[in-house]
């Protein structure tokens, strides 16, 4: 079930960026990082640990590793430090990221 | 022949005033941050906010002077610049949008700045807990500001961020804090020394009284933290406050407990540390100019002791003053007296600092937590797992991290070691703690092979 963002958004913007976020087409402002776009759009887990415990973003400055996700194919990501772009397609991370060869690599 | 005479890594109060003061003095300079803007924390995006709105008072805006003075022709800025190696030999290993550099210097300083204190208590990692600072940074770097939060902890944060959230007309349901009378009589004694830095003071009661206009309920020595999930994602948080047992529920428990400098790029290059006892954080040693026992590499600001931004400007001034008198680009004379008079501002800004370390002291839940609470929040490992492992024998925290894997995880320890010591320090005789800080080891910062592959070495 989808819980709403916790946060409200009080600075409006023009110049927006559209990409997919746990499979919803969302826009946000250019200039967003992946962490707030993904707390102000969702309200409940950006990840899910091994043990299946659910997790958000908690640092916000690449501290704490809690909001690890999987950007274009490539597993255990920082939200907190990237910026979103157009097209970007961003998943839920599941457990351990698996071993394999990511995308980039 | 070095790529520059000076890397500077943190582009924060410290490390801007350390580039600014060294550019100025005719050093070429090399600044790096992880961040995709200049300013570090505390004037995150102060650039992109500039002719918005704000909602951050004075002290936040003030940071853009330091910003656009970047815009030096001696200064080489690099942002979204992970710095994952350090040596000894001032080599600086680091990565940028998927590949990793190599740049070398005479002098290295280190600006990294702080985190704030990992705060454990039970459910402090459920979705909906984060932390004040974090909260303080989606609200400057995107516009977004907690509904109907609740803000837990102890520390001056607390009311800043508080009160900027008022300001923004999103104003906290409650403020629960940690802080005890006892703290607060035992912070007297400083008092008087903490007069000289009386602009802070003011601006402290300022806080409170913005607060308490607006009609924010404060709880005062809370204790015996508890965060569950409650219906809709949203959090209940129980506490006991004047021996009695209450909840309240929220969509966001924003947490915090003060500041510790940030020592993973010291640790592994290899400067001595030691305990500060009254900031209950490992620090690096270093002397008033912010030289530690590597020669040529320096730290400056919150990394090296927490003293706040505006003792960070002028700790990042005299560090760059130092190494432009070492390099001969000024004399004794100028070098004696620029010195003196930053020494002396800094007597002023510091002088609060006692006070503010014991009137905002760590209580003793968050040192030593209960058993259920998760320390390490990548393993996913509890205080108890912690304590049946220190009744086992171990001393020492590689020891811990070996049988336990607490500090084995994504965060390389960032989250869990100052927990980890505080239960040590709770558990153990102190003569059989072995109290040397944590190594860190580079990569510092996790990195692909594919991003080390791309490397270009000479």
């Amino acid at each position: 079930m989808k819980t709403d963002s916790r946060f409200k958004t009080l600075i409006k913007s023009t110049n927006d960026v559209n990409f997919t976020l746990f499979g919803e087409i969302v826009t946000v402002p250019k200039g967003t990082t992946l962490a707030a776009a993904i707390l102000s759009n969702f309200g409940e887990a950006s990840r899910i640990t091994e043990t299946g415990a659910l997790r958000t973003a908690f640092c916000m400055m690449g501290v704490c590793f809690d909001c690890l996700v999987e950007v274009d194919g490539n597993p255990n990501i920082q939200s907190c430090m990237v910026l979103v772009h157009d097209q970007m397609v961003v998943k839920r991370q599941i457990g351990l990221r698996s071993i394999g060869i990511s995308k980039d690599d | 022949m070095t790529d520059f005479d000076i890397i500077i890594i943190g582009a924060g109060p410290a490390g801007m005033s350390a580039a600014l003061t060294a550019a100025n003095g005719g050093l070429d300079v090399l600044l790096l941050d992880e961040q995709p803007h200049a300013g570090g924390q505390i004037y995150r995006n102060v650039k992109q906010n500039h002719s918005k709105q704000s909602w951050f008072g004075k002290s936040y805006s003030s940071g853009i002077n330091l910003v656009d003075a970047l815009n030096h022709i001696k200064i080489t800025k690099c942002f979204g610049a992970t710095v994952w190696r350090v040596e000894a030999n001032k080599r600086v290993l680091w990565s940028q949008n998927g590949e990793s550099k190599v740049s070398t210097a005479v002098h290295i300083v280190l600006a990294n700045g702080a985190q704030e204190r990992p705060f454990p208590f039970p459910g402090w990692t459920l979705p909906g807990v984060m932390t004040i600072g974090s909260a303080q940074i989606l609200m400057k770097s995107s516009g977004i500001f907690p509904k109907d939060s609740v803000l837990v902890g102890s520390g001056p944060l607390l009311y800043l961020v508080a009160t900027q959230m008022i300001e923004a007309n999103c104003p906290p349901k409650a403020l629960l804090e940690t802080q005890t009378l006892r703290m607060m009589i035992n912070s007297l004694i400083h008092l008087p020394k903490a007069l000289l830095n009386m602009k802070s003071l003011i601006m402290g009661f300022m806080f409170i009284y913005k607060i308490k206009s607006a009609g924010v309920p404060r709880y005062k020595s809370v204790s015996r933290l508890e965060a569950q999930s409650s219906v809709n994602g949203s959090i209940k948080f129980l506490f006991s406050h004047k021996g009695i047992r209450k909840s309240l529920t929220t969509k966001l428990l924003l947490i915090h407990q003060g500041v510790i400098p940030s020592t993973e790029i010291s640790r592994s290059v290899g400067v001595d540390h030691s305990w500060n006892t009254s900031q209950l954080a490992f620090q690096p040693i270093i002397d008033k100019w912010g030289k530690t026992n590597i020669d040529g590499l320096y730290i400056a600001g919150d990394c090296g002791g927490i003293n706040g931004s505006e003792a960070a400007v002028l700790y990042g001034k005299i560090v760059a003053t130092k190494i432009l008198y070492e390099t001969g680009k000024i004399n004794f004379n100028l070098y004696k007296k620029q010195s003196f008079s930053i020494s002396f501002s800094l007597f002023f800004t510091n002088s609060i600092r006692l006070f503010l370390d014991t009137l905002f002291a760590v209580p003793q839940e968050t040192l030593s937590p209960s058993d259920e609470t998760i320390v390490c929040r990548c393993e996913e490992k509890t205080v108890g797992e912690i304590k049946l492992g220190l009744n086992e024998g171990i001393t020492g925290v590689r020891q811990l991290k070996a049988s336990i894997r607490s500090g084995m995880g994504q965060c390389q320890g960032r989250m869990c070691d100052a927990i980890v010591r505080g239960i040590m320090l709770n558990n153990i005789s102190q003569n059989d703690i072995n109290i040397l800080a944590p190594k860190a080891r580079s990569p510092i910062k996790p990195i692909t092979l594919g991003e080390l592959s791309k490397m270009k070495l000479d």
